[in-house]
């Protein structure tokens, strides 16, 4: 065995490449309380007022600074730091802490707008490259997009496609970086290679043998910029500091060559967590040195930022980079992965207060130990910082070793990836099909053509015959589209340096998605079990529709149309399956919207379930505000009962409660919050966002922001700063029901 | 049997009546007119949404997982929940066989044999003592003060766990002489392992207004901290648990 590995249990992992063998022959499950944990050291509290002081800066101005010429690569920019005599972990993205690189293989106008946007011009030079010389993804995209694609897009019955941005939602094993040194990955990359060489080789061989080549680079280009630093990475991490910093190297230098939607963390706390525990055993750190450590890396991961257009923040508002950590949850094996460093890293959020990044998720399992539930429920009433997952569904699909990439999309760390695909707007479906495939807005003729609706009354048949004809339409028009969109991201935008964190062999998803559930559901539920009159203008297009009598709405656990929800999900998914993926991928889905919400809303005309032409959507698979009347539970009771398995890609609810209605007092607060989060994961629900204050709060921080700097809330599968979201989405979150009796 | 019960609203996830998370059946129709009820749209008899008993039994059923993991349960209160004690008892009856705690929000004024009977199938009472002085009883309530000490002696008797409620309204029910006296007779009774105090608030003022009644205490304030702490310490004296519900 290495030296660097004296004291750990042999395994698989010394012959394999195999984080996962590491980790089960070497973690320490903790199932005590949180008594162990200690505050900041003073190193990190200055550290930390720097970094706050940079931030309430960047917040007055829009950004710090942002890179117009030389485009991010993983060795673009030499060491940067902030106050080197007191950061324990080290490296920012560009030579300056928060300044933003650019990434032009994406699109090179996006990257000329974002400048443009805070006021900054692209040099000239770095803008003729990728307008003459050099194609882009952006580029590549348009010139295979058929009419029907460009149509789609433009009405918003498919949105938020990555066409002209990093598609994102792919997590490296950066552990391996940390176990294995960089040589040993390059090493087994060349004997991966070797395997290649056939006597025939078909394209995808060939393609995989060019992927394979920039994998290596990448990795040379990872060892390039760790020296920088002045670390050598080529050997594996030897002590518990080492352990972070190259865990975090392999992650910078993805964040450097990439600027994906979310480029997420993956699963590293329990990983780390093995070192941690070595090192305390053989009495060469302290718990204050461990936490100070976790601090910083935390620290950092705050600091990831991305340069986006002004658009892309109206989808994604409040600047997210989705840096999501995944925590606890329960090994194959029936022991738990919760280690002392998942205390360590939910104590960040009191240490350095709350804040929205890095990307906390719980995985819940009712076979927790009781300490952490109670830790966890007391950090969200604290914080509203985390979400949580249920790691009993997804552990029977992904095993024991996945990350949760974004918000709510498991995947096997280091051996499964995603093409990321937005998500499709099922209610303006459903208005095309009342409107034979035109546009309720413009008129245009954006589906296919077949006759509309005549009657005066809608009749639940006809439009759910109809609104099937428009789902074949829209899911293989979907999956096309997205064919497209990762075959030319592979070409022109490849993820050298994460893939070559990765098995050769993955199993990829196309991850379709839905917007606008819960209008559907409500809408058909209103058909069905009320009237619904529509109102046509002189062109006898429908616009807006008149309800008579009542109809049972989803969010309030009530069968009739939680029923419709999950037949409406199970069949889009079945018409998704059918479908053929590029690189034979598996087609999923998820029921999440971010904060798009707000825009599909404003692109819809009005809905039959009385929703009027502009109004948001719920987020996610919210039921609609308001329309849950009978309480909390029964509001997360129809979300739950949405079926995982015709969902994989993840199923957002984001929950906002009072603290009284929690509870009395703080203790009973913890024990119900944690018997709530106990029975909606029984029941099956995948994942949660726990928000705990009062309505008060958030009104009073639109008109004083500069009081609330550390506000953070979640919103669906990510959490912001409340002050930097618009005043549309701040109004938005403030609408949204508050459970509060 | 095929008894119908009038229930006024349902509620998902009560954390204020009773231990862990309650699924809180609101029943229909109250005898009393408390001054400061914050649900007087609870007191019409005739009011109310229909239910069989099967269908609020599948109704609370649904939630018995949140009551499991969080040591709660199902709580009945209203309105007074014991006016309609036969359709309870035949509720509680079936979710009795399923391991679902029951509790009871009452003010111990109605007893007849369907009421005996669901105390037999009652987990926790909720009992509600407006006040301790007969005549301010009878002014708060508009009803008679001991038929709800008979009900805490019944209690007594059977050893029925039960938490005392106190509402402190201002210039109402803050004759503290009576609260001291209320705290030495519950001292009797080692069945009481808790008091709850309530502060008054107004927070159901518009459904008085909606409904066209006279609020008679629409210019009393909420009770002070100071306040409801002297009441908590007198009913601290003997040693029971006492809580504040702010």
């Amino acid at each position: 065995m290495r030296q660097e590995w004296n004291g750990f249990n042999p395994g698989s992992w010394i012959s394999d490449i195999n984080v996962r063998s590491f980790i089960q022959h070497n973690y320490t499950p903790y199932e005590g309380d949180e008594s162990f944990l200690v505050g900041p050291t003073k190193r990190t509290t200055k550290l930390w007022e720097d970094v706050s002081d940079l931030m309430k800066e960047e917040t007055k101005k829009g950004i710090i600074d942002a890179e117009t010429s030389v485009p991010s690569t993983i060795t673009a920019f030499g060491p940067g730091y902030l106050d080197k005599d007191n950061e324990i972990i080290v490296g920012f993205q560009t030579d300056k802490p928060l300044k933003r690189g650019i990434m032009p293989n994406g699109g090179i106008r996006v990257v000329k707008k974002a400048l443009e946007s805070y006021g900054y011009t692209l040099d000239q030079k770095t803008e003729e490259i990728y307008t003459s010389n050099r194609k882009t993804h952006n580029d590549g995209v348009f010139d295979a997009y058929t009419d029907a694609m460009r149509k789609a897009r433009h009405s918003g019955i498919i949105t938020g496609l990555p066409d002209a941005y990093g598609r994102g939602r792919i997590i490296g094993d950066y552990r391996r970086v940390a176990l294995y040194g960089v040589d040993r990955l390059i090493e087994d990359r060349l004997d991966q290679k070797k395997l290649l060489e056939k006597s025939t080789l078909g394209s995808p061989d060939i393609r995989l043998r060019e992927e394979l080549s920039e994998q290596i680079s990448a990795l040379k280009e990872l060892k390039t910029m760790a020296a920088s630093y002045g670390f050598d990475i080529s050997v594996p991490a030897k002590n518990s500091v080492e352990a972070t910093q190259w865990t975090y190297f392999a992650y910078l230098a993805a964040i450097k060559e990439q600027d994906g939607a979310a480029m997420s963390l993956g699963r590293v706390t329990t990983f780390l967590d093995i070192y941690y525990e070595r090192d305390l055993k053989n009495g060469l750190i302290t718990e204050e040195e461990l936490q100070e450590i976790m601090d910083q890396f935390v620290m950092k991961l705050r600091m990831v930022r991305f340069l986006r257009t002004p658009e892309y923040n109206d989808l994604f508002s409040g600047d997210p980079t989705w840096v999501t950590e995944a925590i606890g949850g329960m090994g194959l094996d029936g022991r738990t992965l919760v280690t002392k460093s998942s205390f360590r890293v939910l104590h960040t959020l009191y240490n350095l207060g709350p804040a929205p990044e890095p990307n906390l998720t719980v995985l819940w399992s009712n076979n927790l130990p009781d300490g952490f539930k109670k830790f966890c429920s007391k950090v969200s009433i604290d914080t509203s910082s985390i979400q949580y997952e249920n790691d009993d569904i997804m552990r029977d699909v992904w095993g024991d070793d996945y990350g949760i990439a974004c918000c709510v999309s498991a995947m096997r760390i280091g051996k499964q990836m995603q093409f990321f695909g937005a998500r499709a707007n099922l209610a303006k479906a459903l208005l095309y099909a009342i409107n034979g495939g035109k546009d309720e807005k413009s008129g245009e003729q954006i589906g296919p053509m077949f006759a509309p609706i005549t009657g005066d009354y809608l009749d639940y048949d006809e439009v759910i015959s109809k609104f099937d004809q428009v789902l074949d339409w829209l899911s293989e028009l979907y999956i096309n589209t997205l064919n497209v969109i990762h075959y030319m991201h592979d070409k022109y935008n490849y993820e050298k340096l994460q893939m070559a964190l990765h098995d050769v062999e993955i199993l990829r998803t196309e991850a379709c998605g839905i917007a606008g559930l819960s209008v559907v559901a409500d809408s058909l539920s209103a058909i069905k079990h009320a009237k619904v009159k529509v109102i046509r203008d002189e062109n006898g297009l429908a616009v807006d529709y008149e309800i008579e009598g009542d109809y049972p709405a989803f969010g309030n656990n009530d069968d009739r149309v939680d029923q419709i929800a999950i037949d409406v999900t199970a069949n889009f998914m079945q018409k998704l399956r059918k479908a053929n993926t590029y690189r034979n991928a598996m087609a999923t889905l998820s029921v999440l919207t971010i904060t798009s919400n707000v825009v599909y809303g404003k692109k819809t005309g009005s809905t039959p379930d009385g929703r009027k032409k502009g109004e948001p959507f719920a987020p996610g698979a919210n039921p609609m505000h308001g329309r849950d009347k009978n309480g909390a539970i029964a509001s997360m009771a129809s979300v739950a009962k949405l079926p995982y398995k015709e969902a994989e890609d993840g199923i957002s609810y984001t929950f906002s409660i009072v603290p009284k209605a929690l509870g009395k007092d703080n203790e009973e607060r913890i024990e119900n919050l944690k018997g709530l989060l106990d029975g909606y994961f029984h029941s099956n629900g995948h994942h949660i966002n726990v928000n705990v204050f009062d309505r008060e709060t958030l009104m009073d921080a639109m008109e004083h922001p500069e009081k609330y700097p550390q506000l953070t809330i979640r919103v669906s599968g990510y959490a912001v700063n409340f002050v930097k979201l618009n005043r549309e989405q701040q109004l938005d979150v403030i609408h949204r029901t508050f459970h509060e009796r | 049997m095929s008894v119908i019960g009038r229930i006024h609203s349902l509620e998902s996830f009560g954390t204020l009546d009773g231990p862990g998370i309650r699924f809180v059946v609101f029943m229909q129709g109250c005898p009393l007119r408390c001054q400061f009820c914050h649900n007087p749209d609870t007191w019409e008899v005739n009011a109310g949404t229909k239910y069989t008993v099967e269908e609020l039994v599948n109704e609370i059923v649904k939630y018995k997982s949140y009551m499991e993991f969080s040591g709660g349960g199902v709580t009945f209160t209203g309105g007074e929940p014991l006016l309609q004690a036969e359709f309870i008892l035949e509720v509680v009856k079936e979710i009795k066989k399923m391991g679902i705690s029951v509790a009871l929000d009452t003010s111990g004024f109605v007893w007849n044999r369907h009421v005996e009977e669901v105390l037999e199938y009652t987990d926790l009472v909720l009992l509600d003592i407006k006040n301790f002085d007969p005549l301010v009883y009878k002014t708060v309530t508009g009803v008679n003060l001991s038929p709800t000490l008979k009900f805490l002696e019944y209690l007594r008797d059977k050893g029925i766990n039960t938490w005392v409620r106190y509402v402190l309204v201002p210039n109402l029910t803050d004759n503290y002489d009576k609260i001291e006296e209320l705290s030495a007779h519950l001292d009797n009774y080692p069945n009481v392992s808790k008091i709850e105090i309530l502060g008054f608030h107004k927070m159901g003022e518009f459904k008085w207004q909606e409904l066209g009644l006279d609020y008679k205490l629409a210019d009393t304030v909420e009770p002070t901290k100071e306040e409801l702490l002297r009441v908590k310490e007198i009913l601290e004296r003997n040693g029971k648990v006492v809580s504040l519900n702010k």
